[in-house]
């Protein structure tokens, strides 16, 4: 899931209009003395970005301060607290018509910061809040950097995952600032660098503790600080005082000569390139680029590096990876906000049902959000198990020193468990998270009613039974509502909200602000069997089984869909679900949907879990797993199961590529037919849902992007030659007809 | 050293003072009112003593006072750095200076406001009808504090002590460590937010943009009134203490005034390179001890005491230990004044604990803002900031030095010592201490 998961930290880039105003309204500056303040402030956006109007205004107002000869240094910093420059204008770059265009943006940009790099005047880069992206290459451009050692300064350069490459002179810069390990790990995982981390690293030059409230405010004041200090150091180093070659360490020394060698960076480089390759599978062109490039300048010089990197950025600019993973950030930043609205009431206290994997993880993801937690199990064993499990999640952190052990026992002070309902009354929202049988739901239903108030909302945490079923024995239907979360929940970050015909605007607008405040991106869904997300992975499951049938070896079926750009083998997430889930949902939507969900045979499932290989839980399922090691075999006592379902493949639609077209359009299919169906509301949270949720290649951006960009119509062909042969589970439906009709059909725009 | 201190107390003098006894009535030469409310019994400060004040290494008190050994109901000391051994240093103290045996002690903490939290425990105390007359001070050894062995060698050592076999003490003996070896150092940090007191107090100054200069210049002043404090005899609480071994010491010899440059000279002592907290500018952790004896007016009268002032009205408060650690004061004086129902300028005299130049700068810059009244205090106007006339006028922790347990009664004492010298009627206490926590109280001069 590394793939999904690093989506998540996607960077703040952010689009917006430009001001056609002649005076300057992004870039101002101020002389202090012998020192130039460069005031960055978008004033159409909460961040600033380098969008065209930025670089004209910077370049107009670098001029002026190099013309001024009362000017002997400038410092740069940014008026908004918690942002530097957050990065490029993404709209500015999807708005060009080609990859030459996009190139030329590039060595736009390049040549603004090889000015920057070689000013007379000493430039120091005063950071606060987030120096992303280009924001950060034009950062490193500049001749020193301070940095606020605050926790919303991060440092980093995302481009990777959106599909493309620092093309401002970042894959040239940043090698020889913090050697080429540091460069490769920084622009290939595009990772957010903190501030004391960037200082040890040698990104930053001079941290800055934030202040408390004074006669400001803290951000204020802090920014106010920062720039006193930056504006000390530019007159330092105009004086010479602050020298800006720094005296090189030992280890530095030596890792310097040891890069020296050819054959040394050479094998870097096919190292690097290896690891790349094992984890991309080659899906994804950028990183691979970025190796290119350093490679590049490295060994060729810079006029070559900057020349490479220009064109590079172009092309990928223009890739269809590139325009899925920026799909997928808008995506998600339209999934991080409640389009019902601001809720009644604010949810101060969750009670939780079922200390189980689950209800343990929505505990953990609440309870440091300064929520009131109740987790209540019916037996002490699996409470304290539930508890260790909320506890070990903060601890970790406490050892990775993103909190402080203080914090971890305060924010377990807000964490109470307990057996029984004593303080229900207090709950603004229950969130059940016990066995899934309908009955049981049922009865937790009622009890929590009788205890709870008339205003608190019932939330069921269900994957596939239907919530009207489940609200159908309440008082108050509307005000319960369906929150599907994926486990690990501190892991996953989907949330998929189900809403029934009876539940209200409020309802809905509450579950979603709790959800946002848990941190997950939130898709809201309507009520059905599976609702979206099992319902899409149920028919390619069923089709999993059946190529397990037709005798293909589990790893044999893993590695074709993590070819495909799965994260995660059709196998191993059985596995992971639990071939005992897995069973119940096959057989439930079954029932609902008939042959459509049909192919495999679920008594192969079935005899599985009669056996007791319930996947990783158990120890054993497809795979055979064993604690500490982290080799996995196939389970050897699977072969005799599927020897017993034995079915002929038939040769027309066995190949690699057929295999893997049977598993994606079935679940395709199905999630256009929810779409046709109305259980989604639209494509945008079908592919935010299906990546985030179920792992769907990131590299194809969703399952409707993918229809939009490998066509509809061959999609359909594909489908009727599958049909052909299995029937109508490969019946393409009529929203997919349409579209195969129609080239000019869009999913999106 | 506390032992000997409560010891001088015991021995104090009381025939002078009967004289004394009917000059209670009578009108003093201030014209204010007084804070006195019926049916709120009025309790007393009978003698405050404290140790010099030393830098870490020296130790020693002589005998200057006394109270009769059967008069004191009950003895509470603050204390800040426990010493395991000493855990109620309180009673050890006692029994130690030859108090009877059958007096209780017990022992507060409350950071660098222990000894005042002993002060208002007796004065709790007597209010309640509880005790009559309490001795209350404070005590600090920073020339040594305990120092723990690591984790790891403690759970060694534990477990050492439970093996039964000479095999499974062997066993745990061989599987100690390099890194089982090195101490634990006991360090001037939250413990909530791990960042040193020092720390914080700079970028409290920074937040309130208290330069450089401005910290040196309060620090050089409070060195030069306590120097001329010193030599002119007022700091009559100082009494004298015989090192083991050593010379008597009986001057606090922290005291050092020094120029501006001298001062600009050094280099910051937290954040660097930038910061501006300096070892001067900040105060020094000393060794000392402090006692007061606190009474009810009638039991002091009873016993032919001459009080030295009325303690009043005192406060709590506590506010965020990140980045409000050290603004006690700002929040403790509006709340105590309006407690006793008078107005800045009604005080005569003020003493705030100063634990930085910064600190203090930045506590007047605070009550001096409207904008941080109304944000933080919810105030409707600022508080107002005390004429530094009127302020710290016999020096300070600055100066002095600050014994973390012990500052809060030579703060006391001296504002009575102050009323008296100086003529004033009501004086002021404000301290800030770790943990965000602050205390104020107001002092009424005794009638002459």
């Amino acid at each position: 899931m590394a793939g999904v998961r690093a989506l998540g930290v996607l960077s703040r880039l952010s689009a917006k209009r430009y001001a056609l105003l002649t005076a300057r309204t992004h870039v101002n500056y101020e002389v202090k003395g012998d020192v130039a303040v460069i005031r960055m402030n978008d004033p159409n956006s909460k961040v600033n970005t380098l969008s065209v109007q930025m670089q004209k205004e910077m370049i107009e107002v670098m001029g002026e301060v190099w013309a001024d000869n009362a000017v002997n240094s400038a410092v740069l910093i940014s008026s908004k607290p918690g942002c530097f420059i957050a990065g490029a204008d993404i709209n500015m770059i999807q708005a060009c018509k080609d990859a030459e265009e996009v190139a030329k943006l590039s060595q736009e940009g390049q040549k603004m910061f090889e000015q920057v790099e070689k000013s007379p005047k000493p430039i120091v880069a005063a950071i606060n809040g987030s120096c992303l992206g280009g924001g950060l290459e034009f950062a490193i451009a500049c001749q020193y950097r301070v940095a606020t050692k605050s926790k919303k300064t991060v440092l980093g350069t995302p481009e990777v995952m959106l599909g493309l490459l620092p093309g401002a002179g970042g894959t040239q810069r940043l090698p020889k600032m913090v050697g080429l390990p540091s460069a490769f790990d920084m622009m290939l995982t595009g990772r957010n660098i903190r501030a004391d981390k960037a200082k040890k690293m040698g990104l930053v030059d001079h941290l800055v503790d934030p202040l408390g409230p004074g006669l400001k405010s803290p951000e204020e004041r802090t920014i106010d600080y920062l720039e006193e200090i930056a504006i000390e150091c530019a007159r330092g180093i105009a004086n010479k005082k602050i020298p800006l070659r720094k005296e090189k360490g030992r280890m530095q020394k030596i890792q310097d000569y040891i890069m020296s060698f050819e054959l040394v960076r050479n094998q870097i480089y096919k190292t690097v390139h290896g690891k790349v390759m094992k984890q991309s599978k080659g899906l994804y062109p950028a990183p691979l680029k970025i190796i290119e490039c350093v490679k590049t300048g490295v060994e060729q010089g810079p006029t070559a590096g900057y020349l490479a990197e220009s064109q590079n950025f172009g092309q990928l600019a223009k890739t269809t990876e590139s325009a899925a993973l920026i799909g997928l950030y808008h995506g998600q930043v339209a999934c991080k906000k409640n389009r019902f609205g601001t809720p009644e009431k604010e949810v101060k206290t969750l009670a939780i049902l079922g200390a189980g994997l689950m209800g343990a993880g929505i505990a953990q993801v609440t309870v440091d959000k300064g929520v009131h937690t109740i987790l209540k199990d019916t037996a002490l064993a699996g409470l304290a198990r539930g508890e260790q499990q909320v506890y070990k999640g903060l601890n970790d952190k406490t050892k990775k020193k993103s909190i402080t052990s203080f914090q971890r026992d305060s924010i377990l002070s807000n964490l109470t468990g307990q057996l029984d309902y004593k303080g229900f009354e207090k709950a603004d929202m229950v969130i059940e998270a016990v066995f899934e049988d309908i009955n049981i739901k049922h009865a937790v239903l009622k009890e929590v009613e009788a205890v709870v108030s008339p205003q608190c909302i019932f939330a069921t945490n269900t994957s596939a039974l239907p919530i009207k079923e489940i609200a159908a024995v309440s008082k108050r239907p509307e005000k319960v509502i369906g929150m599907h979360y994926f486990s690990p929940v501190d892991k996953m970050q989907l949330l998929e909200i189900i809403t029934t015909d009876k539940t209200s605007k409020d309802t809905t607008a509450s579950a979603v602000a709790v959800g946002l405040k848990q941190g997950k991106v939130i898709i809201v869904v309507g009520d059905g069997p599976g609702f979206y997300t099992t319902r899409c992975l149920a028919p390619m499951l069923a089709e999993a089984v059946r190529v397990l049938q037709e005798g293909v070896d589990p790893k044999k079926l893993d590695a074709l869909t993590t070819n495909f750009g799965f994260p995660v083998g059709a196998a191993t997430l059985a596995d992971e679900v639990g071939i005992d889930v897995a069973a119940h949902v096959a057989e439930d939507l079954g029932k609902a949907f008939g042959s459509r969900f049909g192919g495999g045979n679920v008594d192969v499932l079935k005899t599985m879990v009669d056996l007791g290989f319930k996947g990783r839980k158990s120890g054993k399922g497809c795979y055979v797993y064993q604690p500490g090691s982290k080799v996995k075999e196939v389970n050897p006592e699977i072969g005799d199961i599927l020897e017993k379902f034995k079915m002929a493949a038939n040769p027309a639609v066995s190949s690699d590529s057929d295999v893997q077209y049977r598993l994606v359009s079935r679940f395709v299919n199905e999630a256009v037919l929810c779409l046709q169906e109305g259980i989604l509301n639209n494509p945008l949270e079908g592919d935010i849902g299906a990546v985030f949720g179920l792992g769907f290649p990131p590299s194809h951006g969703g399952p409707f992007r993918f229809v939009d960009s490998f066509g509809a119509d061959k999609l359909v062909e594909k489908m009727r030659r599958f049909e052909a042969v299995y029937g109508n589970q490969f019946t393409p439906c009529q929203l997919l007809l349409d579209h195969a009709k129609n080239s000019s059909k869009k999913f999106h725009k | 050293m506390a032992s000997m201190l409560l010891n001088s107390m015991r021995s104090c003098s009381v025939s002078h003072s009967w004289a004394m006894r009917f000059g209670k009535m009578s009108s003093s030469s201030v014209s204010k009112k007084t804070l006195a409310r019926p049916g709120v019994k009025n309790i007393v400060l009978v003698e405050g003593v404290r140790t010099p004040f030393l830098l870490s290494g020296t130790t020693g008190l002589l005998n200057r006072t006394g109270v009769p050994k059967d008069a004191v109901d009950y003895i509470i000391y603050g204390t800040v750095i426990q010493e395991v051994k000493t855990s109620n240093v309180a009673r050890e103290a006692a029994m130690g200076a030859g108090f009877s045996d059958k007096i209780p002690a017990h022992t507060v903490t409350m950071a660098c406001i222990s000894s005042n939290q002993a002060m208002t425990s007796a004065v709790g105390l007597i209010a309640a009808g509880q005790c009559d007359a309490v001795v209350a001070g404070g005590v600090e050894f920073m020339s040594d504090v305990p120092i723990r062995h690591s984790r790891k060698m403690r759970k060694t050592m534990l477990s050492l002590n439970k093996a039964k076999t000479l095999g499974q003490k062997l066993s745990l003996i061989g599987s100690i460590r390099m890194a089982h070896l090195s101490p634990e150092l006991p360090a001037v940090a939250e413990f909530s937010t791990a960042e040193t007191m020092g720390h914080s107090a700079d970028r409290l100054a920074a937040a309130f943009g208290v330069s450089r200069v401005e910290q040196d210049e309060f620090a050089v002043r409070s060195h030069s009134l306590a120097k001329k404090a010193q030599e002119s005899g007022l700091l009559e609480d100082v009494i004298s203490f015989k090192v083991p071994g050593r010379d008597i010491v009986s001057k606090d010899n922290g005291i050092r005034p020094s120029s501006m440059e001298q001062m600009a000279k050094l280099k910051p002592a937290f954040i660097k390179p930038h910061g501006t907290v300096t070892a001067a500018n900040s105060s020094f952790l000393t060794d000392g001890a402090s006692a007061v004896l606190i009474m009810s007016e009638e039991k002091a009268l009873a016993m032919g005491y001459k009080p030295k002032a009325y303690l009043r009205d005192f406060v709590y408060v506590s506010q965020d230990p990140k980045d409000q650690l050290l603004l006690g004061p700002t929040y403790s004086t509006p709340k105590v004044l309006e407690r006793a129902g008078l107005s800045m300028s009604d005080i005569d005299v003020f003493e705030f604990h100063e634990a930085f130049a910064g600190q203090i700068m930045a506590n007047l810059k605070a009550m001096d803002s409207d904008w941080f009244a109304q944000t933080y205090m919810g105030r409707k106007s600022k508080v107002g900031t005390p004429s530094m006339d009127k302020f710290n006028l016999w020096g300070g922790s600055l100066s002095l030095g600050h014994p973390f347990g012990a500052t809060g009664c030579r703060l006391v004492t001296t504002v009575a010592h102050r009323l008296k010298k100086e003529g004033g009627q009501y004086g002021l206490v404000a301290a800030c201490a770790a943990g965000g926590q602050g205390h104020a109280m107001v002092i009424e001069a005794y009638p002459q």
